[in-house]
């Protein structure tokens, strides 16, 4: 038995390992820290533990960042995308996946191409498009750019994760006469559940997280999400770092809490390939 | 229907078949039709405005190749090309490093991997927004590290890091690769883990230190992924933006300008769309490049 005996000791291992951890992890910590500060504190003592907890940040932030309606925005957009992502990627990696298709390659190289282009180049006469149909500032008009963009990656997700399927059911059902439909709708989308929680996640993260698409396509202040909103709170509220660091905390710790959940999942789908988040 | 395929059934074969086929290509026309409104066909007439005077507001009429000459001149593009070159360099050695080498410790060791490797992970799903915010706070002056530091009587990062010309570009990179080299650690990581121990019990045996048995075992082994990496950093690199426009917006003087920056500055402020499409072909060519040499090295056996 070949057991990773590769160290003498592991301490000097552990140590940089330990080193690593308090730099990816210990900014975070000053961040939740200084957002229970108050701004004089933070002056006097940037990076120690608060010597009072104030939550009052936390109310004030919600409420001079309007993030009752950034929320919602957010929300409407991830969740928009998410339907609409999963839907027309499942259909797209179904037909590539098990319906012997002829050109599915050249769709392939397609959908490669497509997803190397800088989203700069295509953005400019999208806006111009978008302003001419009325899109700029709707919640559809962004969500249709995120569904374009993202269904590639989540096309060739899912399309993996479908051609991995057990054969038997599908033969069964074929013999059984169910069309191609059928046999996508009852038999490939239940048994693919894995891949679209992990395709949804990703796709999710990205759109809650997003910032070029968001502030070009939604400039509003009652449309944009809670990343642009933000950006422009953290430029009104610029030296006061207990208030911005409670309004990064409020948009940061659900998706913290929710990758900690499903950490398999979202590291899984984020290494996957060709989606920079 | 059903009478006529009782009465001539052989003539119905063929149609039949044919919108079998139309019928599993439906599959894929929303993706397709979808992405052409949204890339590609936005892609080709961006290629396109690059040769008009397009403003985004006026009719755009052909003038050659005026933007491209323009662009020749212009020294606040070429300090942005210069730019992406250096924050290319800074991601293809800082934070591939730091991933091969909290990789490969963490290939060493029996417990604690996979709680290591979540927290290495975890600021790669924090917002660009929240990264920058955090690190405009960690590195100011009077409220940061520096600050701190200088309490201690250490004072070498008690200046405005992001306000001052040498340092912006390194400094927004260096908040970017924070955010970034985590997710290098999984990439490698996986790939290590793939590895046949065999091969470095051979050169245990052989005498070959830690460090050889990375260099002439683990480096090799994880090729294709290292290459597949350094691919995808040269592509993500010429269209790097978030940090940049939010903690330096290009500044101060341009000096953390790039192609993204610029090109965003002069379609949406200053109303030269077709000069923005200028450097959007710039930057596309960029990634083409990339590409080509990718696919180049492969067809010249390569095993990436």
């Amino acid at each position: 038995m070949l057991a990773r005996q590769r160290t003498a000791s592991p301490i000097p291992s552990y140590m940089i390992l330990i080193l690593l951890a308090v730099f990816a992890i210990g900014p975070l910590v000053i961040l939740i820290m200084n957002s229970v500060k108050s701004t004089a504190e933070i002056g006097r003592n940037p990076i120690g533990f608060p010597e009072t907890v104030i939550l009052q940040n936390f109310a004030d932030a919600w409420q001079e960042g309007n993030y009752a309606t950034t929320i919602r925005n957010s929300a409407v957009l991830t969740f928009g995308t998410i339907v609409g992502t999963l839907t027309i990627a499942g259909l797209a990696a179904y037909a590539l996946a098990r319906l012997k298709l002829k050109g599915a390659n050249l769709i392939a190289f397609y959908f490669l191409v497509g997803t190397s282009v800088p989203a700069q180049l295509f953005m400019i006469p999208l806006f111009f498009v978008w302003r001419e149909l009325g899109l700029v500032n709707t919640h559809i008009g962004l969500i249709l750019i995120y569904c374009g963009i993202y269904s590639p990656f989540s096309t060739y997700l899912l399309r993996s994760y479908m051609i991995s399927l057990p054969e038997e059911f599908v033969e069964a059902a074929k013999i059984d006469g169910a069309s191609n439909w059928v046999i996508f709708r009852h038999i490939i989308m239940p048994l693919s559940w894995p891949g679209f929680l992990t395709a949804g996640l990703v796709v999710g993260l990205n759109v809650w997280n997003e910032f070029l698409f968001a502030v070009t396509f939604l400039p509003g202040t009652d449309q944009r999400p809670i990343a642009t909103s933000l950006f422009a709170f953290q430029a009104r509220f610029g030296r006061d770092w207990g208030l911005t660091s409670a309004g990064s905390v409020i948009m940061v710790l659900p998706i913290i809490v929710l990758f900690l959940m499903l950490q398999r999942r979202f590291m899984e789908g984020l290494t996957a390939g060709g989606l920079k988040a | 229907m059903d009478y006529t395929m009782e009465a001539v059934p052989t003539p119905q074969i063929k149609p039949k078949r044919q919108y079998a086929a139309l019928g599993r290509w439906a599959f894929l026309l929303p993706v397709l039709i979808l992405n052409l409104i949204v890339v590609v066909i936005p892609s080709i007439v961006g290629l396109a405005v690059a040769f008009t005077d397009w403003t985004g507001y006026n009719v755009p009429s052909f003038i050659g190749l005026e933007n491209f000459q323009r662009l020749l001149q212009d020294d606040i593009f070429f300090l942005a090309l210069r730019n992406n070159l250096i924050w290319t360099a800074m991601f293809l050695t800082f934070p591939i490093a730091i991933g091969l080498m909290g990789a490969y410790i963490l290939s060493t060791i029996k417990t604690g991997q996979m709680i290591f490797r979540v927290m290495y992970f975890i600021p790669y799903v924090v917002a660009s927004v929240v990264s920058a915010q955090l690190w405009r706070q960690l590195l100011h002056p009077r409220v940061g590290i520096g600050a701190w530091l200088a309490n201690q009587g250490i004072t070498f990062l008690d200046f405005p890091i992001f306000g001052t010309r040498e340092t912006s570009l390194f400094a927004v990179a260096f908040v970017d690769s924070w955010h970034f080299w985590g997710f290098l650690v999984v990439i490698y990581l996986s790939a290590m883990s793939a590895v046949d121990l065999e091969l470095y019990e051979v050169a245990r045996l052989d005498g070959a230190t830690r460090f050889q048995q990375f260099r002439f075992v683990t480096l090799p082994s994880i090729r294709p992924t290292l290459v597949f990496t350094i691919l995808m950093i040269i592509i993500w690199s010429s269209s790097t933006f978030d940090y940049i426009y939010m903690l330096t917006s290009g500044g101060p003087a341009n000096s953390s300008e790039v192609m993204s920056t610029y090109l965003y500055d002069n379609a949406f402020n200053r109303f030269d769309a077709g000069y923005a499409a200028t450097i959007g072909m710039v930057m596309s060519l960029w990634v083409a490049l990339a590409v080509a040499g990718f696919v180049y090295l492969r067809k010249r056996g390569w095993e990436i």
